[in-house]
């Protein structure tokens, strides 16, 4: 690892100061992404301020009947917390299928929000990558590309975004809230993480000077019907090839209300406004799943080595909707798929 | 043509960072370090403190032979940084031992043979020891998926789940 300076913030104003003071700084809450990354030379920080004793560290009711999450979180505590567990089982579900213990007794909640990618070029110092280097050029295009994105892709980037958390928390829409020099402000998960474009280096929408302090979710919490379908090369501790977090509010077999949200295939967890109102006031069966999918998956495109997430996908979502209407959602320890 | 440099060394080169005084209890013992901000809990613990039972095996976060437990939890100490553990409790696999006895997941072990090369061991041990402190695990497959951070190239997975049982059982959870 790259020699580096220590400092501890005394609060989130000190944390703000910090970071704005020194452009090459970075924070570190859990370290389980950020110190990997160093190690491999991608990452480096020339200090490193340690958030990790912010007082961020609670899961409270808000009075909207929503709940805010403490930016410092650590996994484990959020997807074990009565609130989340009885409340927001597919945030919890989707969380207990990420990582290993270990590593989500470590890992904060806004920290989970910022990992970065996991393409095989962008930990490769060897290779060009324009998230790492911009303008050096995109090695996954025309290199190993089976674990790249098949949706919202760019010239210059077809990497994903690696997280399980934040493809629950797109599906409950939650809301992220941040400070800055100027004051806190909140932005739309959806908002948050961007597609690559042509500045494929940016993964979020959050100023270099802003910190995250919390994650609110709303008081509609899908706590009957909703599953988190996570497909990947082992059956644990791996990556998604493809993720499906399905929720749905059901009125007798009619689809009242529905969200569906995708990890492992974009930039960003992957929604689609077009295929939720597909689903919406439809009855809750396999056509309209399908239907739903195929518009979902409609601008899908592959690479030499990914075609196959495309159908994946598809065949994902169909089961993902089916678990969720039948309140039958996916068990993270017994992997059998039903 | 005289050579000339363009490339001039900064006057100021950066100071090297200094070193931190981090104090920690580890295995029940008051220790105070003065290491470097870079310097990880793995490295802390097998080079400043001599605890080489906790391994070095990927130093990447994704073979588990480094876990650890701090403050009671389990960690990989390859992905922690010392200087932000001040003031924490540190039990590493040599101090599972209580008077003289062995931890009850350390006899299970021996017991079912839940080892080949052992290498993995004291990290599968450490992570087992943090399981059932979780109360989480009730069944096999959840035994299994908790502890799927710690891998062992040798594949002494059955044994490792029926050693964890056994230890559940000994220490009165029902597994």
């Amino acid at each position: 690892m790259i020699n580096f300076q220590y400092a501890r913030a005394d609060d989130v104003a000190d944390a703000v100061r910090r970071i704005s003071a020194d452009p090459t700084a970075k924070f570190i809450a859990g370290g389980t992404n950020l110190i990997d990354l160093m190690k491999e030379d991608v990452e480096r920080p020339s200090r490193l301020i340690d958030i990790s004793r912010l007082p961020l560290k609670s899961v409270e009711e808000t009075a909207d009947g929503g709940v805010r999450i403490g930016a410092l979180v650590p996994n484990s505590d959020l997807a074990w917390h009565p609130l989340i567990e009885q409340r927001y089982p597919l945030l919890s579900s989707a969380i207990l299928a990420g990582a290993s213990q270990q590593l989500r007794n470590m890992a904060s909640t806004g920290g989970n929000l910022l990992q970065r990618t996991r393409c095989f070029y962008f930990y490769d110092t060897a290779t060009p990558c324009n998230k790492r280097k911009p303008g050096s050029g995109c090695s996954a295009i025309d290199g190993i590309n089976r674990i790249s994105a098949i949706l919202g892709t760019s010239e210059a980037c077809i990497a994903t975004h690696p997280s399980d958390m934040c493809v629950a928390l797109a599906a409950l829409e939650a809301k992220v809230h941040v400070a800055g020099p100027k004051g806190e402000r909140v932005i739309a998960f959806n908002d948050f993480h961007r597609l690559p474009g042509n500045t494929p280096q940016l993964d979020t929408s959050l100023q270099p000077n802003e910190i995250v302090i919390a994650v609110e979710l709303p008081a509609q919490n899908f706590s009957k019907n909703y599953s988190y379908l996570k497909i990947r090369d082992r059956l644990s501790y791996a990556f998604a090839l493809v993720s499906v977090a399905a929720a749905l509010e059901l009125e007798g077999g009619t689809i009242k209300q529905a969200r569906l949200a995708l990890g492992g295939v974009a930039h960003k967890p992957w929604r689609d406004a077009t295929a939720e109102t597909a689903l919406r006031g439809k009855p809750a069966n396999q056509a309209t799943f399908t239907h739903a999918a195929d518009l979902l998956l409609r601008d899908a495109k592959g690479f030499a080595h990914n075609t196959f997430k495309i159908e994946l996908a598809r065949r994902s979502i169909v089961r993902a909707l089916t678990q969720a209407a039948q309140a039958t959602p996916q068990s993270q320890s017994d992997k059998k798929i039903r | 043509m005289a050579r000339t440099s363009t490339a001039k060394r900064s006057r100021n080169p950066l100071p090297v960072p200094g070193k931190i005084s981090v104090a920690m209890t580890v295995n029940g013992v008051e220790t105070t370090l003065e290491v470097a901000p870079w310097t990880t809990l793995l490295d802390a613990l097998r080079d400043h403190l001599d605890l080489t039972g906790t391994k070095k095996g990927c130093d990447h976060g994704q073979c588990g032979a480094c876990t650890v437990l701090v403050d009671g939890r389990r960690v990989n100490s390859c992905l922690t940084l010392a200087v932000m553990k001040d003031g924490a409790e540190v039990t590493t696999i040599e101090g599972l031992v209580t008077e003289g006895a062995l931890h009850p997941l350390q006899q299970a072990f021996i017991d079912h043979d839940a080892f080949q090369c052992g290498y993995c061991t004291p990290g599968q041990i450490c992570s087992a020891v943090g399981l059932i402190a979780e109360g989480k695990a009730k069944n096999v497959d959840e035994i299994r998926e908790l502890m799927s951070g710690n891998i062992c190239r040798c594949g002494a997975y059955p044994n490792i789940v029926a050693a964890i049982q056994q230890a559940m059982n000994k220490i009165g959870v029902k597994p």
